[in-house]
């Protein structure tokens, strides 16, 4: 009895140890997470902002800012903007990825330095996004070396700063240097997942690479791509640094490399907290029903070591 | 035929390769070299103004950069240091203990993990002004000890690599369960600190959207802040020499440390990938 008492007290004992290791996560998430979050959320029902050097408001308005800023602004331009500079750096991402995924992992023809060649493609994923666009601005600015080397060579001088596609194509460039490696591991991570009995089966009934990469590979791997596609879109949605740092803030001509966090920044620089609520709210849902969907592939389908963790 | 095979295979390789390289080449190149030399245009080969270039940055009046890459230091070092530590005692509370809410903490802490911190940079903005900690380098740092991602990475190691009869071997012995913690769980976690602190570093030294929302004063900046900085400056009356040279300060010494450990963090990254 004495000692049934004594074990009981011991277990109710470190559950409190449980409780005890868990307070920082929980303090620091609620004071620098959950708090400012709610605030967010509180603020975007305000109107709050500074007309001339006048302070406007706070007044509650219901959900006029979330109209506003849906119907008249220029959001659904932005939105456009970091969609369409999304996508023309991922399809070259999704497809050179694949192709070094199945390559890496090939049986049939076995590379050499593939550790040389995992370690380059994956160094520009740590490289600071600000940085490396100052280093693109400097490198494709109109006096910079890559218009050096085109009047070098003959060619006119082309302004890509000045041109539409000519930034876009840059900030989509530096979005497909930088994730294509990451992308490759991962998806390297689903083809070595593959049952090798599936491949030697589709190989004895002589089906060829391209067939047995169409027809076993890719629907194998179909969660992960799925996985890759969603968390890729969520990063492009927060996609900043790199447009931010090579328009100057700016957003290039027109403002069409205008992402929708540098309109964020902006109305968080002019102090227009409505507004700025109202499209952090916004953003919020759209990236909570991605992430559900991402949630609801991996427990579904997913054997749960291939992926852990998320990206952006 | 496998010959030829091959022979596509290295070409298209080596062509990523360079594709991936030519830039930190161009960078490396022109930070060798002096203003004038890269005004007049392209250069393949060194040149002998990198410590010139160097000076130069380090001693410039308007970018306190040797102080922006201190501050860069510490807050990357102490956000390294804390994510991973109190990653790894959240994991342990989750892991070992049994006790009423261990299912919802879990449940919530994978919820968090896929919420970018931009939705929350307003509220964040204007409750740090209240806790009068605007222009401060604590809500740079301080904020990794809840870490979702760094959690999971950790959660997931401790699964395969620490078995429940290590900790109930230790109460045998008499061990208390912070020493427990701190003497055993700890070192088998070695491997995962090693991993994770490296991915944490290097996402606080590139992290630009927060600190550019929280720090005023010049001697408080990071160095993203000053890259923006410099970026908005009037770039004709700008010395190119100093900018290559503050882009390698803020590249290079990340590429260095990634070079030495590449084994650990290509295979890491299938385990638990990078957020920023």
């Amino acid at each position: 009895m004495k000692s049934f008492s004594q074990n009981k007290k011991k277990s109710i004992s470190y559950a409190k140890w449980g409780y005890i290791f868990l307070v920082p996560f929980f303090v620091i998430y609620i004071i620098f997470s959950l708090i400012p979050l709610f605030s967010t959320f509180y603020n975007s029902f305000f109107e709050n902002h500074m007309s001339g050097l006048i302070q406007i408001g706070p007044n509650f308005v219901g959900l006029d800012n979330y109209k506003a800023i849906l119907f008249d602004s220029d959001l659904p331009k932005f939105a456009l903007n970091t969609i369409i500079i999304w996508l023309v750096g991922f399809i070259p991402q999704i497809a050179i990825s694949l192709l070094l995924a199945v390559w890496f992992t090939s049986l049939r023809v076995k590379l050499k330095f593939t550790r040389f060649f995992k370690t380059v493609v994956y160094m520009p994923n740590l490289i600071m996004a600000a940085a490396f666009s100052m280093l693109f601005w400097a490198l494709f600015s109109d006096i910079g070396p890559v218009n050096n080397l085109l009047v070098a060579l003959g060619y006119q001088p082309f302004s890509f700063m000045q041109s539409v596609w000519g930034t876009r194509g840059l900030i989509a460039l530096m979005n497909f240097l930088m994730w294509f490696g990451n992308t490759t591991i991962l998806l390297m991570a689903g083809v070595m997942g593959i049952d090798n009995s599936i491949l030697e089966a589709a190989e004895i009934d002589g089906a060829s690479s391209w067939k047995t990469f169409w027809h076993v590979t890719i629907p194998s791997i179909k969660p992960i791509l799925i996985y890759v596609f969603l968390t890729s879109l969520i990063g492009g949605i927060q996609m900043f640094d790199v447009p931010q740092i090579l328009t100057n803030g700016a957003g290039g001509t027109n403002r069409t490399s205008m992402t929708m966090i540098m309109f964020l920044n902006r109305h968080l620089f002019s102090k227009n907290y409505g507004m700025a609520g109202a499209l952090s709210v916004i953003l919020f849902i759209v990236t909570a029903i991605f992430s559900f969907i991402i949630y609801k592939n991996l427990t579904e389908s997913q054997p749960k070591e291939v992926i852990r963790g998320g990206r952006k | 035929m496998r010959k030829l095979n091959k022979f596509i295979r290295y070409t298209v390789l080596i062509l990523i390769s360079i594709l991936c390289l030519f830039s930190f080449y161009l960078l490396i190149v022109n930070s060798t070299r002096a203003h004038s030399q890269i005004q007049k245009g392209f250069s393949f080969t060194f040149g002998d103004f990198f410590s010139a270039n160097l000076k130069n940055i380090l001693s410039n009046k308007e970018l306190p950069v040797l102080r922006g890459i201190i501050n860069s230091l510490l807050v990357s070092s102490l956000s390294a240091l804390l994510a991973t530590y109190f990653s790894i005692l959240t994991a342990f509370s989750i892991q070992t203990y049994e006790f009423r809410f261990k299912k919802i903490a879990f449940t919530f802490i994978m919820m968090i993990m896929m919420v970018p911190n931009q939705v929350s940079a307003l509220g964040f903005m204007s409750w740090m002004g209240k806790l009068n900690l605007m222009d401060s380098l604590i809500p740079l740092f301080l904020p990794a000890i809840a870490s979702p991602i760094v959690f999971y990475y950790m959660f997931a190691y401790m699964q395969s690599n620490l078995p429940k009869a290590t900790v109930e071997a230790a109460r045998m012995d008499g061990a208390s369960e912070l020493r427990i913690f701190n003497q055993i769980v700890l070192p088998i976690m070695k491997p995962a600190i090693a991993v994770q602190a490296i991915f944490t570093f290097v996402n606080a030294w590139n992290n630009y959207f927060i600190p550019s929302l929280i720090i005023r004063s010049a001697e408080k900046k990071t160095l993203p802040i000053l890259i923006a900085q410099l970026r908005s400056a009037d770039y004709l009356k700008f010395d190119m020499g100093q900018v290559y040279m503050l882009i390698f300060l803020a590249i290079i010494p990340v590429i260095i440390v990634y070079i030495l450990v590449s084994k650990y963090i290509v295979d890491g990254v299938a385990v638990g990938s990078v957020k920023e």
